[in-house]
């Protein structure tokens, strides 16, 4: 089987959708000969030139403006943010203008794009340059947020996002770039709001996203080998959700953790446990649900602090053995 | 003005202020790459003259915002390199108790409003602040450093607009180092000088060589005085050129070394250093005492930063809302 990084997944779909697809272009900072701040857009300009590798001044209100505009005019334009915290400067024209188009305008229009951009920690680069923060978009209807957490669904994800008639957000990992999966060769999509269950288990279900849901692997398996047998559900489209899978898993674990970077207050977990609270899984219930979250804090510098500051492999376990044994 | 006109005292502060930037910036790369340091590091070596001319022409009192590139802006105002060494280490004594690292390392002691990650992201912040000085009638100013990628943000424009329109003791210092990250300035914006976006908002735009530290005091000099005397904000444009990557660890695949030899050739501290000479200002032994204090003081910032202490897994959770603020004004 061939093994990609999640990285080159991401290279491949965009290399393959601008083959296949004249209205595909990408768009954003130093994506050109710089390949982009990660690499992710590398080697695209050599094969599709600068009229489709679009190399931006420093000016994301500018990025996202010219995704919408171009969208409904019949492009399937491809941004990219350099990091997530930019994409604060772009907000207007997601929230405000690309949600609403088409409800707004009464079905009229399609804003067919896709916003990409790396979030998390993990990196030593402080506060402004390691921000999660999908949940702002969860907040608004008319965007879709999706957050890849492997090479496989990455590729797929991407390109699913393109095909999608709706505004996207792609919420890519700093520390998801390098890691390696089978990729199929070809072309091929992930739905958008497919939840997927990663890992089987009758003990718990830990419903993580991103980089979460390789951490909570990880966890599972140390946690496997003391007896206790973890289920992993992997959203990968935020909103709109895909809940059904989650709520089966709960009724049949009967506890559930919910395991994301972006810090607590007014996180994604907060959705996910009303969720499962308002579902028949409440009846089923034989713990409190209880979240693992990035603690309220800016992202610290020092390494240290950094690390400590969102959930890790050792918390999740320990997390986990908590409620498995009863204990919150 | 002649060179012959300045108190070989401030010439020499000058040069000595030059040095310590650049050799701060050295020993950081050195230090960073045997590991004291953790964080990646913007280095503004080749850009000294912007940073130590604008600030010498401005009070105590008088605040600037800095950028990604701002370890010169900082040791400029004032910064003491222990405490900024100890900073990059992520070292609890360090200006930000290790929470701030390189983009953010600052001390608001010295009116240095943040060191920032977000490109134009101080611009805005200095309008508040020379709005502040204009509505107590304070004879301070603000100063704002930022690079040529960050006129193509739109807070920029904003910002530009309102103290052009509102006239406030402000001064929009571009360091235009001819490239944002890897893109160079000719793809970002369709004006080669950037200063003269400032006619758009009704406030002078000036050009100066911003590898020639004199004629940067000058020009901040006069923006300055034009903005204590209530007649509004200065572009002043400072063409310069980085010579490391942008930052450490960047492959460069856009431009060539021989532009890079070309402006080192006009390096900023080397042609000055033989102004000084030259003009009988300083001997090349007054000159070499400089330079050997200026290794003393870093050899003692390297020792203090691999010495402190890591801060506490605690000192994480301080700080992030305060009511220590002691009602302080800045
Ligand atoms: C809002 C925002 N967009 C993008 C970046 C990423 N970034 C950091 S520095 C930089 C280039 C800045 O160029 P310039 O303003 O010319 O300053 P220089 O690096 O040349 O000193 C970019 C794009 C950022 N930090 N903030
Ligand atoms: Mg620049």
């Amino acid at each position: 089987m061939r093994e990609l990084t999640y990285k080159d997944a991401l290279n491949e779909a965009l290399f393959q959708v601008m083959k296949a697809d004249e209205r595909v272009f990408c768009i954003g900072e130093d994506i050109g000969v710089y390949g982009g701040a990660f690499g992710v857009t590398a080697g695209l300009i050599e094969e599709f030139g600068e009229e489709r590798v679009v190399d931006t001044p420093i000016s994301e209100a500018g990025i996202a403006g010219a995704c919408v505009g171009s969208a409904v005019t019949g492009m399937r334009p491809v941004g990219e943010i350099q990091f997530m915290d930019f994409v604060t400067i772009s907000m207007e024209q997601l929230v405000l203008q690309a949600a609403k188009i088409r409800f707004m305008f009464g079905g009229k229009a399609t804003v067919p794009m896709v916003l990409r951009m790396p979030g998390g920690s993990g990196t030593g680069a402080a506060a402004q340059h390691s921000e999660s923060l999908e949940n702002w978009f969860v907040h608004v209807p008319g965007l879709k947020v999706v957050m890849p957490s492997s090479p496989y669904d990455a590729k797929g994800l991407l390109l699913a996002a393109i095909e999608d008639d709706n505004p996207v957000i792609f919420i890519e990992h700093k520390l998801l770039y390098k890691t390696k999966g089978h990729v199929p060769e070809e072309m091929y999509t992930v739905p958008l709001s497919d939840t997927k269950v990663v890992r089987e288990g009758r003990d718990i279900t830990v419903v993580a996203t991103s980089i979460m849901v390789n951490r909570a692997l990880e966890a599972a398996e140390q946690l496997a080998a003391e007896g206790i047998e973890v289920e992993i559900i992997d959203p990968r489209t935020l909103n709109p959700l895909d809940e059904e899978p989650i709520i089966r898993s709960v009724i049949k674990t009967g506890r559930a953790l919910i395991v994301h970077e972006a810090v607590k207050t007014g996180g994604y977990g907060g959705e996910l446990v009303s969720r499962i609270m308002e579902s028949e899984a409440f009846d089923y219930l034989d713990a409190p649900i209880r979240r693992l979250a990035g603690l309220d804090i800016p992202i610290p510098y020092n390494r240290t602090l950094e690390y400590h500051t969102v959930p890790q492999i050792e918390s999740i376990v320990s997390e986990v053995k908590r409620i498995v044994r009863g204990e919150v | 003005m002649s060179i012959s006109n300045y108190p070989k005292e401030q010439l020499l502060t000058f040069y000595r202020q030059m040095v310590k930037v650049r050799e701060f910036e050295l020993r950081a790369i050195n230090e960073r790459r045997a590991g004291l340091i953790p964080g990646f590091i913007h280095s503004c070596v080749g850009q000294e003259a912007t940073a130590v001319g604008a600030c010498a022409a401005l009070n105590q009192d008088d605040v600037i915002t800095s950028t990604h590139r701002g370890h010169g802006h900082l040791v400029a105002k004032g910064g003491e390199p222990r405490y900024m060494m100890a900073e990059l280490a992520a070292r609890q004594t360090g200006y930000c108790g290790g929470k701030g690292g390189s983009l953010h390392m600052t001390d608001f002691e010295l009116g240095i409003l943040g060191a920032n990650g977000i490109v134009a992201g101080g611009i805005p912040m200095a309008v508040g602040a020379a709005l502040a000085f204009q509505m107590r009638g304070e004879q301070r100013v603000a100063l704002s450093f930022f690079g040529d990628g960050a006129v193509n943000e739109g807070a920029f424009h904003e910002a530009a607009n309102l103290a052009g329109l509102w006239k406030l003791p402000m001064i929009f210092f571009c360091e235009n180092n001819l490239y944002g990250e890897g893109t160079p300035q000719d793809k970002q914006a369709p004006v080669k000088d950037l200063s003269i976006r400032a006619a758009g908002y009704a406030f002078p735009g000036v050009i100066v060589d911003g590898n020639d530290v004199t004629a940067v005091y000058e020009a901040t000099q006069e923006a300055v005085a034009r903005a204590r005397a209530g007649e509004g904000p200065t572009f002043i444009e400072g063409k310069t050129y980085r010579y490391r990557g942008h930052y450490e660890g960047d492959p460069m695949v856009y431009r060539s070394p021989e532009e890079l030899e070309a402006w080192q050739e006009r390096d900023p501290i080397a042609a000055f250093r033989q102004r000084l000479l030259e003009h009988k200002f300083a001997s090349e032994s007054e000159i070499t005492a400089v330079e050997s204090e200026i290794q003393s003081l870093l050899d003692e910032a390297v020792e203090f930063a691999a010495q402190s202490p890591q801060p506490t897994r605690e000192s994480a959770l301080d700080g992030v809302y305060g009511d220590t603020h002691e009602g302080r004004v800045f």
